[in-house]
């Protein structure tokens, strides 16, 4: 044991002196670049041990970097959604608001023009059309409680809409002009031949009761002639969208609606009873 | 007291080597005894001897040259070491292996002095060097054995002249 003790201790000073005559000569001998080998050696080995310690610091930064980078990419991503969630709702109300006022501005102008008393009134509800094609009604948020009253006209800025047929305490029921069972006084307002719009049930009126003589061509605008005694005279009802013969006598008219009954909002309720009306009203009373 | 032998033989080996440092053959020094005394410590007393023999007698041979410091310490240095190793794992008391191991670790000597010049770049041996190695070798080899039979002849001389003396007094 303590004779290969002695034999392991040489070796390992063989070895320590191999060592030293090697950096011993690298010390005094140039390599082909003009350096010490021991200098080139020395500094090849070190810049290696430099290289690794900057490769794993470097990239111990830019995994640590990219994950810092990374999380606050998805911070940063995520307030940008929440941002623009936030931009589009407020966008999305602004318009809202843009349109109702729009739309109130066109009523408003409306009540001017039309010198009578209005209520405005906004659509809550509708009944849908297929369904019950015949009966075609709408629920505006006014009812008794702001003064209507039934047969009352109700008018969009783009024509007439119909008229009150329920009204309640807080909402009233509005019967479109398109229902089957709904009717108005009109006339061409080119020539003024009169008739009758009435409903179809569908997306069309039709005007009856039109003398064949009558001169009435495609494109005509057609409004209310107020003796029906629910609508004031001068509203616009549609324009004239066929002419045709009906029998010897009258003619038969397609009448495309002025008002898109389908994207209505805002109504005017118009609580001024029409002149006929008002004065059949004072008779009976 | 060895140890004091071995300096003693080294200082005498490099006196006589810058003696003859004059006598090359074909850029050899022809006859190499620091490198016969490193092999002979080798065989005689160890690795650990033959090792520290061969640094310290090579370093002061090179240090005395004009060559790299180190090269032919770290040569004499290997080569002293083996001769140990060799002198501890074989029986090496003849003249046949004694030559035989002289001559080898001049071989092994001179291709490692003159491998590490050439690998450095630093010195040329001339076109054929393996001639005067090979005659170094041989007379490196021829030297040893007869430094061995001198040494091993000494004692025994002694002894003989001490006991003829009393004889020649009767």
């Amino acid at each position: 044991m303590a004779l290969e003790d002695i034999r392991q201790r040489t070796r390992y000073l063989f070895l320590v002196v191999i060592l030293g005559h090697i950096l011993l000569i690298s010390a005094q001998v140039n390599s082909r670049r003009g350096v010490p080998v021991l200098e080139a050696v020395t500094f090849g080995v070190f810049s290696e041990v430099q290289r690794a310690a900057s490769s794993v610091v470097s990239g111990g930064r830019n995994v640590w970097s990219g994950y810092i980078g990374l999380r606050q990419a998805h911070a940063e991503n995520q307030e940008l959604k929440r941002q623009l969630a936030d931009a589009q709702i407020t966008m999305q109300a602004q318009q809202a608001l843009a349109d109702r006022a729009r739309s109130l501005e066109q009523l408003l102008e409306l009540r001017d023009r039309v010198h009578v008393q209005t209520t405005a009134a906004t659509i809550i509800g509708a009944t849908p059309p297929s369904p019950t094609p015949d009966f075609r009604t709408v629920t505006i948020d006014k009812g008794t409680r702001d003064g209507l009253r039934p047969d009352m006209a109700v008018v969009a800025p783009l024509g007439v809409v119909g008229r009150i047929v329920v009204p309640a305490v807080r909402s009233a029921k509005v019967q479109l002009l398109i229902d089957r069972n709904a009717a108005a006084g009109a006339l061409i307002e080119r020539s003024r031949a009169q008739g009758v719009v009435v409903g179809t049930g569908e997306e069309r009126l039709r005007m009856e009761y039109v003398s064949e003589v009558a001169d009435v061509v495609v494109g005509d605008i057609v409004v209310t002639s107020g003796i029906d005694g629910l609508y004031p005279k001068g509203f616009i009802i549609g324009r004239v969208e066929a002419v045709e013969k009906n029998g010897p006598t009258f003619k038969r008219i397609s009448v495309r609606p002025a008002v898109d009954f389908l994207s209505l909002e805002e109504v005017l309720v118009i609580t001024t009873p029409p002149p006929a009306r008002e004065g059949a009203e004072g008779t009976s009373e | 007291m060895r140890a004091a032998g071995i300096v003693l033989a080294v200082a005498l080996a490099l006196a006589i080597q810058t003696t003859l440092a004059r006598f090359l053959v074909h850029g050899v020094v022809a006859l190499d005894f620091v490198l016969v005394v490193v092999v002979y410590v080798g065989l005689t007393s160890g690795p650990a001897s033959g090792m520290l023999t061969g640094t310290v007698a090579g370093l002061v041979q090179d240090a005395l040259s004009t060559g790299v410091i180190g090269i032919g310490g770290l040569a004499k240095t290997i080569v002293g070491f083996l001769g140990g190793i060799i002198g501890t794992q074989f029986i090496v008391a003849q003249p046949l292996p004694r030559f035989v191991v002289f001559f080898g670790a001049t071989l092994l000597h001179a291709a490692l002095f003159m491998g590490l010049y050439v690998v450095l770049d630093v010195r040329e041996f001339g076109t054929r060097p393996y001639v005067a190695v090979l005659w170094q070798a041989g007379a490196n080899a021829v030297a040893g054995v007869v430094a061995f039979q001198i040494v091993e002849f000494l004692p025994g001389a002694v002894e003989r002249r001490r006991a003829a003396k009393p004889r020649l007094r009767r």
